[in-house]
């Protein structure tokens, strides 16, 4: 094994070395060993209580991000490609951009009730600005010679946008994922602590109730392992495929 | 196809100051159809921005250019000055690119044998040096067959052999498919050998110099004694063309 591999798992085993050198210092249930911990998230496993409500977050989170990056994608390539437009809506990015997440949340609920749709509504709203300001940059940063070719080769729309356009707005969709999933996932907790009866942040909020901290430790877990999933097997091998070009 | 008319009035571009740069003015020319013909001119006079316009990549210009009292709606092929492949494509995906329908793989291969590409075919253009690239930019214009082809100094950085096999490559392909060639440079040798007229422009504001035929007949453009006879009497009758080398 290399260097470069066994480093990363050093750090990891002296990070949970640490904690229950911690934990057993303090000697509080405010402060659980990490034994204590996996116990409890396997417990949470096996009752499927975690799985379920784990689903369900990770299902408003598909649903939310998809809807952001489309729709972003889409109005961060119009303002891109128009002076004026940009110009015209620039303000509006600005205010949406500044926008508290929790005033988002808590408007959308007020105006329309305490339901899933406004739920969704609230964290694309939250995300939606970040999209457009990167993939505006993005577009705006396109390369003019390309398009000329492209335009004297008589290259038809569809092939301008998945030949030309789409490899250099790849790495800005990328970025826009990124940020994207680690703000959703924040937003999103605050989303369900504040008007649904399930999902993650639901159950944040029951555990801090009872004060088992425990528990908000181990959907901790389950949370950070989802991410590096989806960074592991999703993002990488994404960024590999399209990046194979390059120098 | 018949001859094209090119009328461009004016053509500027703005400064950092209020006023405008004008580049081009009152510029006229013919190209008669199926002619090879080369463009001479100082550094920075406006040939680039030529040939942009004629390739519909700038239209903000006063003029018009006409086929048949018509607008120009040719198939185009530009070989411009940088590659301009797309780099996320392979050698080969750039030149089926081109084309509308599918093409035949034959075809393609054949091409990139007739540059010596074949070998390169999957390879991405950032691994390709600068005269392969510019290899693979000629093939994609000769790919579509254009009956315009616009060249803007093609063989720049080719090492000499390999220039030499692709200027008789053009020809090849001019004869086999005659189409109207259009062609930038500044070697005034590489034009006597290559086209059957040559027009000079003057420094910016560019307009059109001088207009003159090639005699030398074709079977004789390899001898050099007569590129550079007729390049001497060039220079002599028209003194004013050693200002724009």
């Amino acid at each position: 094994m290399k260097a470069s591999n066994i480093l990363p798992l050093l750090s990891l085993l002296f990070f949970v070395l640490l904690w229950q050198g911690l934990a057993v210092l303090i000697n509080d249930n405010t402060l659980p060993t990490p034994v204590l911990v996996s116990q409890v998230f396997w417990q949470e496993i096996v009752s499927g209580q975690l799985p379920h409500h784990l689903g369900i977050t990770l299902l408003r989170l598909i649903a939310s991000f998809s809807i952001a990056m489309l729709l972003g994608c889409a109005l961060g390539i119009a303002l891109g490609s128009s002076q004026k437009l940009d110009a015209f809506f620039d303000n509006w990015l600005v205010i949406f951009l500044n926008i508290p997440a929790l005033v988002t949340i808590i408007l959308c609920y007020v105006w329309f009730g305490l339901i899933e749709s406004a739920a969704i509504l609230a964290v694309v709203i939250n995300k939606l600005p970040n999209v457009i300001v990167t993939i505006r940059e993005g577009t705006k940063a396109l390369d003019k010679d390309l398009l000329e070719m492209a335009h004297c080769f008589h290259f038809s729309k569809r092939k301008i946008f998945a030949h030309v356009i789409w490899p250099q707005l790849h790495p800005f969709v990328m970025a826009a994922t990124r940020t994207g999933l680690a703000l959703i996932w924040k937003i999103i907790l605050v989303v369900e602590l504040l008007g649904r009866s399930d999902g993650m942040g639901y159950q944040l909020h029951l555990f801090f109730q009872l004060f088992d901290v425990a528990s908000i430790l181990a959907y901790t877990l389950a949370f950070i392992a989802v991410i590096q999933t989806i960074e592991l097997f999703i993002l990488k091998p994404l960024d590999r495929q399209a990046l194979r070009w390059k120098r | 196809m018949s001859d094209i008319h090119i009328h461009i009035k004016n053509k500027s571009y703005p400064t950092a100051q209020e006023d405008k740069e004008y580049i081009i003015e009152n510029l006229n020319m013919s190209l008669p159809s199926n002619e090879f013909i080369c463009l001479i001119g100082p550094s920075g006079c406006g040939k680039t921005t030529l040939l942009n316009i004629i390739a519909k990549i700038d239209t903000d210009f006063q003029g018009k250019i006409t086929q048949d009292h018509q607008a120009l709606h040719p198939s185009i092929g530009y070989i411009f000055q940088n590659p301009r492949l797309l780099p996320w494509r392979t050698v080969r995906e750039n030149i089926e690119l081109v084309f509308d329908s599918q093409v035949s793989a034959d075809y393609i291969t054949s091409l990139l044998k007739s540059m010596q590409l074949e070998a390169f075919q999957h390879s991405y253009p950032e691994h390709l040096s600068l005269g392969m690239s510019r290899r693979v930019s000629i093939i994609r214009a000769f790919a579509i067959n254009p009956e315009i082809l616009l060249l803007d100094e093609p063989f720049v950085s080719l090492d000499a052999p390999t220039a030499r096999q692709v200027r008789k490559l053009l020809i090849k392909l001019w004869y086999q498919r005659p189409h109207t060639i259009l062609f930038v440079t500044h070697d005034l040798r590489e034009a006597i050998t290559l086209a059957d007229r040559l027009i000079f422009l003057s420094a910016s504001p560019m307009s059109v110099i001088s207009e003159i035929e090639v005699t030398i007949p074709r079977d004789q453009r390899n001898n050099e004694h007569a590129i550079e006879d007729f390049r001497q009497s060039l220079l002599r009758d028209y003194p004013a063309i050693n200002d724009l080398l």
